[in-house]
């Protein structure tokens, strides 16, 4: 420690704390104490002039008191807490001096931190908010944090602090905005709507801290708007242009800003969103670059045209780190939207030249593989490949390679047949990699089963064609993230989580196995089935529900904390939405963890309607809703799901099937009955 | 609550070191330096996390401020706290720089003694420093010609002397106590823009970040009234007058500043500590009251010998007799490139730089209403149709001194009551670069 000093020192301090006097020079006694705190030998000196100190006029000698006592206690913790010390550090809550009384709290919560720190209760809370004013923008962070542990007793005591708490809300000091509106959102837990206005009213000083002169302020108000954005996705919209990256800013706060545009798209400014974006591209850090690159292809979910031009345009440039991200970025897209797929392969084609890196070989490999049979040459492109497979040095390549083959031989066997059996010569003699030579190995033997298997096994899902993606991320209650509002957290790189989770793998092994058949419960317990152990199956009647608007209905599963992962168009048939939810588990206190609960809601329609029409009259009851019950129940092993149908009479019915991990019955007793309800609302309207 | 706080150079030397908790030993310190020198990139992320230590950095006059803490403080207050320690050690060692944080490190122990206490901030106002602040700082002014220049020949009163050197606002704010100097007060408007202008020359974006600043080298300063533009407005929806109104979107003040006489008259009233603080800040987007300074004209093609040929036009759009600093523009590219060049005037430069990939063309002196080009031939290996495309934007950076880009002025300044000895004012308006892109 940088103060101790020498013997003579010690003894010096010694004598001057021994003194009676000693509180008569007040700078003196300030530098001793500042200094003496810091030595365990000495503490028996010290309390006494401490306890002086307390009561001393001049306030310097306060602050520096007080906030000695905490530092006696942290150097003899084991001690026993002297009750009328810490009486006198409330009272001195009252002390005319703003930083004596904010120094109070901070030594309270320290000596007191084993009961849980400072207690506060209402006369403090209105006292200290009383008190705000008056101190500097440090002291009111401080009081504000301290705050946060106040719950007000009635509804009028809440709105009464809040609007006290209205003028530093909009405070040009980003700390005490940012202090506040964690309050605030802390206040308002329960009222959701007071906390999305209290959004609102902040949008003008965080905008105004984004162009704070300090680059780093500005990079800290970037992630947190980050995190409002999660909440309120157009609190930012018409202000998209205050997000465009400067030329000579660092490239932390580049790679946020384009974060930010992307969720800022809409369609009257997208054109100007992807001409700024497409500029960014050629940065000359590549990492930025790369980020552009992948926002343009976050956007291309949803104006794909306007996106795959430009990225088409891209490959031009023949530059290899941009070709490879632009591969990486189309085959993200078009696993999201298939209908790219023919402008996405005649694009690729000729491209393998200029990547270099795995990962987008890796990508290129897979597009190739899947949309074979589309591009003439991916024959010839897969040659050079298999000829060149013995320098390849990733793994994650070649097992790519052996997919690939294996799939275009399925559609284009004559031409491919003698390179595949190179391929596998190879990988199963030479290759000293047990995944790659196990790999191939299985596809040698899965050949040998027959055309028909393999086709079964390895002709892949490019996608769910009956499905649109939901584009944007559905809005998260405030609660979602409050707790990490204005802490390091979200400046930490990667806090806030992407959208597209298919970064290096292809995009089926993270979404969804390969199957041939369409059903999917078993796909979802095929590819989830790790995760997910427990099947729950519903049908809830409510048959107008497939008229309404995916928006209306997005919007209602979001306000019971629903998020829908993505859906059929209205009025189509069979009519499917997926969704999903994370329950807090809050009656069982050893499983602290939450539950996760995958649903889909299936609407055949017709199919169930022709079957129950012998049992009854469907034009009397159309609009009743009835019951009918399916209940899936897996065996201990998980492996195969018995299905039990108990047919009600039913006329039309939402098929609901349910998977959640873990197992938690109460759970998805509630879930299922929040659903039902929001369903029934819904279809009444 | 802040445990350590250090200053460290961009070499990576220990200027600063000042434990307040002694949680975390001094190793951190090394520490740090490693993780800021094994990040690639221009610039680390601001916050950087060892095990419980989490490092909260800025950057400024070339040095490193880094303050260590836990995973639950407001960043917002670390970075405003940190930037704040930077501009107390500003005002109190005259500049910012390795060598003056060397020469003064006695002084920036003591400021960080009374600043933080046990990690906790205790005050960052200059008015209560002052009456702890015993060490003088040690100013390194070496010998300048400009100190020169305000003396006349044979000591007589020159045009020269109504101006204040720019260095004039970089002395230790200390040295007026005891040396009796000169009481001065500085008022600064400085104005960044943003612009972006796209490839068919439309204004894409631009807004201006504004502030306005006031050094104050006054022991006692009671008063001090700031009259703006009568004309001016906040908002869109506000007007006033039937002149050139000046305009702003946002404006706020510091909290010390009254405002019972702005409504009215447009008047600032407040009672300045010393050292720097910014009285006021303002914003105005995408509405500027003027033409963009700069425009270009670009004429990019490619020559039979497969060379890239620029011809670049930049037309300076402000009113004559205004000049601009150092202007520079920059341009992007891919490869490794040959060049040559062929500028309208000797004085002017241009260089390649294969780092960033961009060919940096200086301009000394710009003057308002006037035209420059230049031509550049680059060779570039594999030249093909796409490479148009890598043509980057052009950036410009400049400084456009006693301008404001909103037009915001400041009629009079009032120091009440009346300084009994010769106190000076300074006003000055500068307009600089943030961003300042041009498409092609």
């Amino acid at each position: 420690m940088p103060y101790i000093g020498s013997e003579d020192t010690v003894r010096d301090l010694r004598r001057v704390l021994s003194n009676p006097n000693v509180q008569s020079d007040q700078l003196r006694y300030r530098n001793t104490i500042l200094k003496v705190i810091r030595l365990p030998s000495l503490v028996e000196y010290v309390e006494q002039p401490l306890t002086a100190g307390l009561r001393d006029r001049a306030a310097c000698v306060r602050r520096v008191a007080v906030l000695g006592w905490a530092k006696l206690h942290n150097l003899q913790t084991n001690s026993e807490i002297d009750a009328a010390v810490v009486n006198e550090l409330y009272s001195l809550l009252r002390d005319p001096d703003p930083v004596v009384m904010v120094n109070c709290l901070r030594a309270l919560e320290e000596i007191l931190r084993e009961e849980g720190g400072v207690a506060i209760n209402k006369p403090i809370t209105h006292h200290l908010l009383n008190r705000l004013k008056e101190c500097d923008i440090w002291g009111q962070c401080e009081v504000l944090r301290i705050l946060q542990r106040y719950r007000p007793q009635s509804e009028d005591e809440l709105f009464n602090i809040l609007s006290l708490l209205d003028v530093s809300l909009i405070s040009p000091h980003p700390p005490v905005m940012a202090a506040t509106l964690s309050l605030f959102l802390s206040l308002c837990s329960g009222l959701p709507a007071v906390g999305l206005a209290a959004l609102e009213r902040v949008r003008g000083p965080l905008l105004a801290a984004c162009g704070n002169t300090s680059r780093e302020m500005q990079f800290t108000a970037l992630c947190h708007i980050q995190l409002l954005l999660r909440s309120l996705p157009g609190l930012m919209g018409e202000h998209y242009k205050r997000f465009f990256c400067g030329y000579a800013e660092p490239a932390y706060i580049k790679q946020r800003k384009i974060e930010v545009l992307v969720e800022l798209v809409n369609d009257d400014n997208v054109a100007i969103l992807l001409d700024e974006l497409r500029g960014y591209c050629t940065d000359v850090n590549i990492s930025t670059a790369h980020a552009a690159i992948s926002a343009i292809g976050r956007i291309g979910r949803s104006y794909s045209d306007k996106c795959l031009e430009i990225l088409t345009e891209l490959l031009g440039l023949k530059q290899e780190h941009i070709t490879s991200a632009v591969v990486q970025t189309m085959r993200d897209l078009v696993w999201v939207c298939p209908q790219c797929s023919r402008t996405v392969c005649s694009a690729v084609e000729g491209c393998e030249a200029e990547i270099q890196d795995s990962q987008g070989r890796h990508a290129l490999l897979w597009l190739l593989g899947v949309y074979g049979e589309q591009v003439s040459s991916v024959p010839y492109t897969l040659e050079v490949f298999i000829d060149g497979v013995r320098s390849e040095a990733s793994v994650g390549v070649k097992m790519e390679l052996l997919t690939a083959t294996v799939r275009l031989f399925l559609c284009r066997p004559a031409e491919t047949q003698d390179m595949l059996g190179r391929l596998l010569h190879y990988c199963i003699e030479e290759e000293t990699n047990m995944c790659v030579s196990d790999q191939a190995l299985l596809y040698y033997r899965l050949l040998h089963c027959g055309i028909e298997e393999t086709r079964k096994v390895l002709q892949c899902r490019r996608s769910d064609p009956s499905l649109g993606v939901l584009i944007g991320r559905p809005a998260e209650p405030i609660n979602q993230w409050s707790y990490i509002f204005n802490t390091l957290e979200p400046l930490r790189p990667g806090a806030i989580e992407t959208e597209s989770a298919t970064i290096g793998g292809s995009p089926e092994h993270m979404t969804f196995d390969p199957k041939p058949n369409n059903d999917l419960s078993d796909t979802l317990s095929y590819s989830f089935g790790k995760t997910v152990r427990s099947g729950e199956s519903e049908h809830v009647q409510c048959p107008t529900i497939f008229r309404c608007s995916p928006q209306s209905l997005q919007a209602a599963m979001q306000l019971v904390n629903i998020q829908t992962l993505a859906f059929t168009p209205p009025h189509t048939l069979p009519w499917r939405v997926y969704l999903y939810t994370n329950t807090q588990n809050k009656h069982s206190a050893d499983t602290c963890h939450g539950t996760l609960i995958l649903g889909e809601l299936l609407y055949t329609g017709e199919e169930i309607q022709k079957k129950s029409k012998d049992e009854e009259n469907v034009g009397v009851e159309a609009r009743q809703d009835k019951r009918e019950e399916e209940r899936e129940e897996d065996t201990a092993e998980g492996r195969s799901e018995k299905e039990r149908v108990k047919k009600n009479t039913a006329e039309k019915g939402i098929k609901v099937t349910l998977k959640q991990q873990p197992r938690d019955e109460k759970a998805l007793k509630g879930f299922l009955s929040v659903l039902t309800t929001v369903l029934h609302a819904l279809s009444s309207e | 609550m802040i445990s350590q706080v250090f200053i460290l150079s961009s070499q990576g030397d220990h200027l600063i070191y000042k434990d307040f908790r002694g949680e975390a030993g001094s190793d951190v310190v090394n520490l740090f330096y490693e993780k800021v020198t094994a990040l690639t990139g221009d610039q680390p992320p601001v916050v950087m996390r060892h095990k419980d230590v989490h490092f909260v950095h800025v950057r400024q006059g070339g040095l490193y401020w880094v303050a260590t803490t836990t995973a639950d403080t407001s960043p917002f207050t670390i970075i405003e706290f940190l930037n704040r320690l930077t501009a107390l050690v500003k005002d109190y060692c005259g500049s910012l720089s390795e060598r003056s944080v060397q020469m003064n490190f006695a002084l920036i122990y003591e400021l960080l003694d009374e600043v933080v206490d046990y990690g906790y901030i205790q005050t960052t106002s200059s008015d209560i420093l002052k009456n702890f602040i015993q060490t003088e700082a040690v100013s390194s002014k070496p010998f300048s010609l400009f100190d020169l220049s305000n003396v006349g020949l044979f000591g007589a009163e020159t045009q020269q002397s109504k101006v204040a050197p720019s260095s004039a606002a970089t002395r230790p704010i200390q040295s007026s106590r005891d040396q009796g100097g000169k009481s001065e007060i500085f008022v600064d408007v400085i104005e960044r823009m943003l612009v972006v202008i796209g490839s068919n020359g439309v204004l894409m974006k631009a807004d201006i970040e504004g502030e306005i600043k006031v050094k104050c080298y006054m022991p006692t300063c009671s008063e001090m009234r700031i009259g703006l533009n009568e004309e001016f407005s906040i908002g869109k929806s506000q007007l006033r007058g039937y002149g050139a109104a000046v305009r702003v979107d946002e404006c706020s003040f510091h909290q010390a500043v009254r405002l019972d006489e702005f409504d009215s008259l447009r008047i600032l009233r407040l009672c300045p500590s010393q050292g720097e603080q910014t009285v006021m800040q303002y914003q105005l987007s995408d509405d500027l009251p003027s033409a963009p300074p700069f425009r270009l004209f670009p004429t990019i093609e490619r020559d039979n010998g497969g060379r890239l040929l620029m011809y670049m036009k930049l037309r300076c759009d402000l009113p004559p007799k205004r000049s601009v600093l150092d202007p520079t523009r920059l341009q992007s590219f891919s490869s490794e490139l040959n060049l040559s060049q062929e500028l309208s005037s000797p004085d002017q430069s241009a260089e390649l730089q294969p780092q960033s990939r961009a060919v940096v063309w200086k301009i000394p002196r710009f003057p308002g209403g006037t035209q420059l080009s230049a031509l550049f031939k680059l060779e570039v290996p594999g030249f093909s149709s796409a490479s148009m495309l890598e043509v980057g934007p052009v950036s410009l950076s400049f400084e456009l001194p006693k301008i404001t880009a909103t037009g915001l002025q400041i009629r009079f300044l009032r120091l009440s009551p009346f300084q009994p000895g010769p106190a000076q004012r300074w006003v000055r308006y500068v307009t600089h670069s943030d961003s300042y892109t041009i498409r092609i």
